[in-house]
Parts: structure tokens; C-alpha cells; sequence
């Protein structure tokens, strides 16, 4: 059975129409849920803690179902099977930094981060600095990884949303993005944390329940013999042995190429402890036991979806055929849903339909899970740090505070909104990875100081930072993302680079992290000792606040 | 302090840096740091490997294993698996050893365990 028969026809013929209406029935439905829950999630919002960190009340369970929601991302779900299904063995490489990465957040910073935080990232690194210059540049850095991140997502979710439903052109693009956006708005303004908590609940438990009976399903296929799998998967993809090697994708011989997947290597273990939506959901929960719990489960949760793709991915290199899935989409973002439409029984059945419907409504969900909880996260941050400590110097009310983060939520969506669709005609998919290397060269650095280093000052917290910030983004305005020209590094050039085709590139990797987390290190180091202040005595205090929990919100 | 900082009630700066100078919290401290630390280097040390391998060492990583598993997908598979134990045993260390030593460090110690702690 070679698939590649059946499958080119995918979203054409008489199941066309099918599958569309089933999507958009699933799609409504999950909308109509996920409103539901919001509405009952204002009537419980009360308090700034409320809205910030859903009233820490949410067990280990939720919370842990919660972090996956937040951190599987079409990226993650759709983007690493279609890796996989297109480049055989490099998608590993992807998911498992996104997975040891969460080793960083359990044993250095989720339990200490809820001891001696109260809602934002930056309560915890502003704690012994000077609140202002502290706040100003981690409210920045947020919303700046945030943006970058909540980009990437909306871009595709227009252009996948829209080849999913069939509908060619711009305007559904447009149409898609400006659906998508004005749902997380709703979430976040109307519901908070709890309303998005819960969001991000359902969807992690449909996009687990999706991918366990693609997985099982694909296994069953062949015999649960992985072997099977993986010979079948090498002999559709037409590249043999390679699809099974790392180095297809990520294969370039030369130096810089492979310093560059070093440099996307060390990005992805790191940046994940660093990314602002994910550290604020570890305010969620009553204590840092439960904290701890949370990120233990969300381990296990994300570990298995990851093995998930493994199989999906290559599933729907040897059902669908390679070649299949890059006709659909050249990124492979369609390689889960095809390879669904497959398992029901093929391109116009029924079965098909329904079953490509059910995986392309749980990809929906997935996004909007994912772009309400970075919406969160920078309103809150734009609140919290920038309008009460920054603006206010800490004389806000709560209330103000609060109506002040529903009021980012909407400027920051709407923001969010025309930049997506100003970017719809580019290729984004770099900017998750950039906003990985940012939370790693920016935020890391100056969170792992603030917990362990005692003689860390404001200059250094603001030194890291702005230096990992500035030289990530900068880096990757000076490589061949932004500058396409042909070079020894790369021979074909880069015809979808943002500036220029023939221009070529100052710097030769895509990846700044190799050079830009070292130097977010490093001037966070230099910034402190060549500034005098120490905080011994606040350090002391956070200390134990950190590890004991004592005083803790 | 800041209106903004984390207040709590019941306990003033003094409280906390006199639990930070006692032994209790100083053995808390080491402890979570003993294990911590290292285990870091450590998963990162044995992350890094199987990058560097993926990028330099693509002939090693593509030898067939048993079937058509070959070391590179062996190598991801065992990722997953450390992953999974370095987690659990935290979470084991934590309750068993962490969590006593954190109850028991805190203002209300007896007279004599402060004389100690200098």
C-alpha cells in the first residue's frame, strides 16, 4: 500500500465539501465551549490574583494539563510531524529540546519562581534590584517573546486554517487571523487566567486524545512493530536510509551549518524556563509542592505527545508519501491532518472527512490555546511591570491594575491582529524559534542570577536583559533570514528572506543563540561587577523565600 | 520595602535573614544546590552529546541497531527516558530529603538552634 496514489487528491473532490462542513460544525463547537467556559470564568474573577494567576487554586493535574496546552503549539504538533513526515529524523531533534528544556524550568526555577514571585516573571527578578530600570526591561523583554511568538502563530493559523476549510485567496487568510485574534482577546479580557487556564485544559486533552488514536491507529497498521514504521516510512519518502539519519533538514556540511543546529540545539534547552506564558503558569497553583507537581506532569504529558508526532510524522511519510505532503504544503504543516484523512478511510470517504475534520478542529483549538495564554502573559506583564511599578512607581490600585491588563489584552491582540496579516505573505516560522533564543539570551540569564548569585545588582538584571535581547534580534536581522544572497553557506540563497534576495548575509547562522545566550550571560556578569551595589541582605531574604516558600502569595 | 514586592504579614526582613544564618536552612540550601546543580550540568552535558553527535558524527548515528532502529533514533529514545528518570528522582529527593529540611527551617526555632547558627 503506497499512499502516494490516493493522497494528491486530498481536499479536491466530491469529500471536499464534506470534511468542510464537519471542520467548521467541530470548529463552532469548540468556539461555543471555549466562550462558555470563559463567561463562567468572569463570574469567578474577582481579584487581581484572580485575574493574574487564576486564584492559584488549580491542582497539579490541571495546571500540568494546562503548561502542555500552553506549550504544544501548532509548531510543536503540526509543524514537527510535518517535519518528520518531509525530513524523516531531524524532527527529533526539534522536540526533544523542547522537551530536556523542561529539566531547566523543574530543577532551577518553577518552585522558586512561585515561592518569591507574585504574578509576572519579573517580580522575581526585580525582587532585590530597583524596581523601575528592572521591571521596564523584563516588561519589554516579555512582551517583545510574546509578540514574536504570538506572530508565528497567527500567521500560520491563517494560512492553515484556510487551506484546511479549502478557502483559497487572501481574505480568508485575513478573515482567519482577525477570527483568531478577536477569540483570544475574549478569552483574556473576559475570562483571565481562568478562563484561558481552562481553555488550555480542553485543548490539551483533545490534542492528547487526537494524537493517541492517530498513534495507536498508525501502529496498529503495522503491526506495532516500529521497525515496520520506520522501513516503510524510508522507502515512501524515496530518500532510503537518510530519512532515518539526522542531516536530511539540518544536513549542510559545511562549519557554519553545523554550528547553527548547535546554536538551535542550545536555544530550544533553554529558552523554554525563560518564556514569560509559560513561567506565569506556575503562579497558578496554591504552593510550590503543587508547582513542582505541575511541571512533573506536564513532563510526562509533553514527553508522550512528542513520542506521538515520532509516529504521526513518520506515519504520514509511509501512508501519505513524502512528495504527498509537500504538494499539500511545503512545510508539511498538512501532514497530520493527511495523514488522518488516510486512517478514515482516504481522500472522499467519509471516514476520511470526519476524521480529517476532528484532527483539523483539534489543531484550531491548539492555536487558540496557545495565542491566549502568550496574550496573557503580555498583557499581564504591560500591567503588572510596565503601568504599576513602571508608570505608577507602585501606587496603582488593584483594580486600576487590572482593568489596565484587560485593556493591554486588547491593544496588544489588536496589534497582534494587523501585524499578522501585514506579515501573512512572509515566511514567519522563524520567529518561534527566535523567540526561543530570546527568552534564552535575555531572560534566563538574569532569572538564573537573580535565584543563585548573590552579588547580582540592578545594572547586571538590566545589562542581561537588554543585551540578549538586542544582540538575538540583531543577529537574525543580519542573517540569511533577512538577507538572502547566495553564499559558500548557502549555495541556493534564501528567496524568502525579508529584506533582500541578493544581498548576502553578514552573519551565517539563522540561529543566534550560540552567540547571543553566552552574551546575555556575559553582560549580565560584567553589568554587575562593574556596578557597586550589592543586595546581600534582599538576596538573604529571597533565598529563603525561594526555598522554603515562607511568605510566599 | 516596595509596595510591590512580596509582603507577607508575619514576618519582617530581620526574620528572614536570621532563618537564612541558621543551620537549618544553610543545610536546605546545600542540599537543593547538591543535587541541582550537578544534575544540570549533567542533562545538559548528555543533551549537548546527542546534538553534537546529530551534527558531527552522522555516519555513528545512522548505524542500524536492530531492524531499521538505528543509533540516532536510540540515542533520542534514551533523551526521553533520562528525561523522564531525572524528573522523577527530583520529585522523590524533594519530598524525602527537601521538603523536612525546608519544615523545619523557619522563626519560630528553639533558642538553642539560633545560638548555634551564630
Amino acid at each position: 500500500m503506497t499512499g502516494t496514489l490516493a493522497a494528491p487528491q486530498l481536499l479536491a473532490a466530491p469529500a471536499e465539501n464534506e470534511h468542510r462542513v464537519f471542520s467548521l460544525i467541530l470548529f463552532a463547537v469548540f468556539v461555543a465551549l471555549t466562550l462558555w467556559i470563559t463567561i463562567w470564568a468572569s463570574r469567578q474573577t474577582r481579584t487581581a490574583a484572580d485575574f493574574y494567576a487564576g486564584g492559584r487554586q488549580f491542582s497539579a493535574v490541571q495546571n500540568g494539563l494546562a503548561i502542555g496546552g500552553d506549550y504544544m503549539s501548532a509548531a510543536s504538533f503540526l509543524g514537527i510531524a510535518g517535519m518528520f513526515a518531509l525530513s524523516g529524523y531531524d524532527g527529533f531533534l526539534y522536540s526533544i529540546g523542547f522537551l530536556v528544556a523542561w529539566l531547566v524550568a523543574l530543577l532551577l526555577v518553577a518552585e522558586m519562581l512561585r515561592n518569591s514571585g507574585r504574578f509576572t516573571m519579573a517580580d522575581v527578578l526585580a525582587f532585590r534590584m530597583r524596581q523601575r530600570p528592572v521591571r521596564a526591561a523584563a516588561g519589554i523583554s516579555t512582551i517583545v517573546v510574546s509578540i514574536f511568538y504570538l506572530l508565528a502563530q497567527m500567521v500560520g493559523a491563517g494560512a492553515l486554517v484556510a487551506l484546511l476549510l479549502g478557502a483559497e485567496g487572501e481574505a480568508a487568510k485575513i478573515w482567519t487571523i482577525v477570527v483568531v485574534g478577536a477569540l483570544m482577546i475574549f478569552y483574556v479580557t473576559v475570562g483571565g487566567m481562568k478562563g484561558t487556564t481552562w481553555v488550555q485544559i480542553v485543548k490539551a486533552v483533545l490534542l492528547m486524545t487526537g494524537a493517541a488514536v492517530m498513534t495507536v491507529w498508525i501502529l496498529a497498521k503495522y503491526g506495532f512493530n516500529l521497525s515496520s514504521l520506520l522501513g516503510a516510512a524510508a522507502d515512501a519518502s524515496g530518500k532510503g536510509d537518510a530519512f532515518l539519519k539526522p542531516g536530511l533538514k539540518y544536513g549542510a556540511t559545511d562549519m557554519w551549518s553545523k554550528l547553527d543546529l548547535l546554536s538551535l540545539g542550545l536555544a530550544l534547552v533553554l529558552g523554554t524556563a525563560g518564556l514569560p506564558h509559560i513561567l506565569i503558569r506556575f503562579y497558578t497553583v496554591p504552593n510550590s509542592k503543587a508547582a513542582r507537581a505541575s511541571v512533573n506532569w506536564a513532563i510526562g504529558i509533553i514527553g508522550v505527545f512528542y513520542l506521538m508526532t515520532l509516529v504521526i510524522g513518520f506515519g504520514a511519510a509511509a501512508l501519505v508519501g513524502s512528495k504527498a505532503v509537500a504538494a499539500q504544503d511545503k512545510g508539511g504543516n498538512t501532514a497530520a491532518v493527511q495523514v488522518a484523512e488516510h486512517l478514515g478511510g482516504g481522500p472522499g470517504s467519509t471516514g476520511g472527512a470526519i476524521f480529517l475534520a476532528v484532527i483539523a478542529a483539534v489543531a484550531f483549538a491548539t492555536i487558540l490555546a496557545v495565542v491566549a495564554g502568550l496574550t496573557l502573559a503580555s498583557s499581564s506583564s504591560f500591567a503588572h511591570d510596565l503601568f504599576a511599578n513602571v508608570f505608577k512607581r507602585g501606587q496603582a490600585s488593584e483594580r486600576d491594575e487590572v482593568r489596565m491588563a484587560r485593556i493591554a489584552a486588547l491593544v496588544i491582540g489588536a496589534v497582534a491582529i494587523v501585524l499578522s496579516i501585514f506579515a501573512r505573505g512572509l515566511n514567519v516560522a522563524f520567529l518561534v524559534a527566535l523567540a526561543f533564543a530570546v527568552a534564552a539570551s535575555a531572560n534566563l540569564p538574569t532569572l538564573l542570577f537573580s535565584l543563585f548569585w548573590k552579588r547580582f545588582n540592578t545594572v547586571g538584571a538590566v545589562a542581561g536583559i537588554y543585551g540578549g535581547l538586542v544582540s538575538a534580534v540583531a543577529l537574525v536581522m543580519c542573517s540569511s533570514i533577512a538577507w538572502g544572497g547566495k553564499s559558500a553557506t548557502l549555495p541556493k540563497g534564501n528567496p524568502d528572506a525579508l529584506f533582500s534576495e541578493t544581498i548576502v548575509a553578514p552573519f551565517p547562522m539563522q540561529n543566534p543563540g550560540l552567540i547571543s545566550i553566552p552574551l546575555g550571560f556575559l553582560c549580565a556578569y560584567l553589568g554587575t561587577v562593574l556596578s557597586k551595589e550589592r543586595t546581600d541582605d534582599k538576596y538573604a531574604e529571597l533565598e529563603v523565600r525561594a526555598l522554603t516558600g515562607k511568605g510566599a502569595h | 520595602m516596595k509596595p510591590d514586592s512580596p509582603d507577607s504579614p508575619d514576618l519582617d526582613h530581620e526574620a528572614f535573614l536570621e532563618m537564612n544564618r541558621s543551620p537549618e536552612f544553610q543545610k536546605l540550601k546545600s542540599s537543593f544546590r547538591r543535587f541541582v546543580l550537578p544534575m544540570t550540568v549533567a542533562f545538559l552535558a548528555w543533551y549537548l552529546l546527542y546534538v553534537v553527535l546529530s551534527a558531527y558524527a552522522r555516519g555513528f548515528m545512522g548505524t542500524k541497531v536492530v531492524g531499521e532502529i538505528n543509533v540516532a533514533l536510540v540515542f533520542g529514545l534514551l533523551q526521553f527516558l533520562s528525561t523522564f528518570l531525572i524528573a522523577w528522582a527530583y520529585e522523590r529527593y524533594a519530598r524525602r530529603r527537601l521538603e523536612p529540611l525546608a519544615a523545619a527551617v523557619g522563626p519560630a526555632a528553639p533558642a538553642g538552634t539560633e545560638e548555634e547558627g551564630k
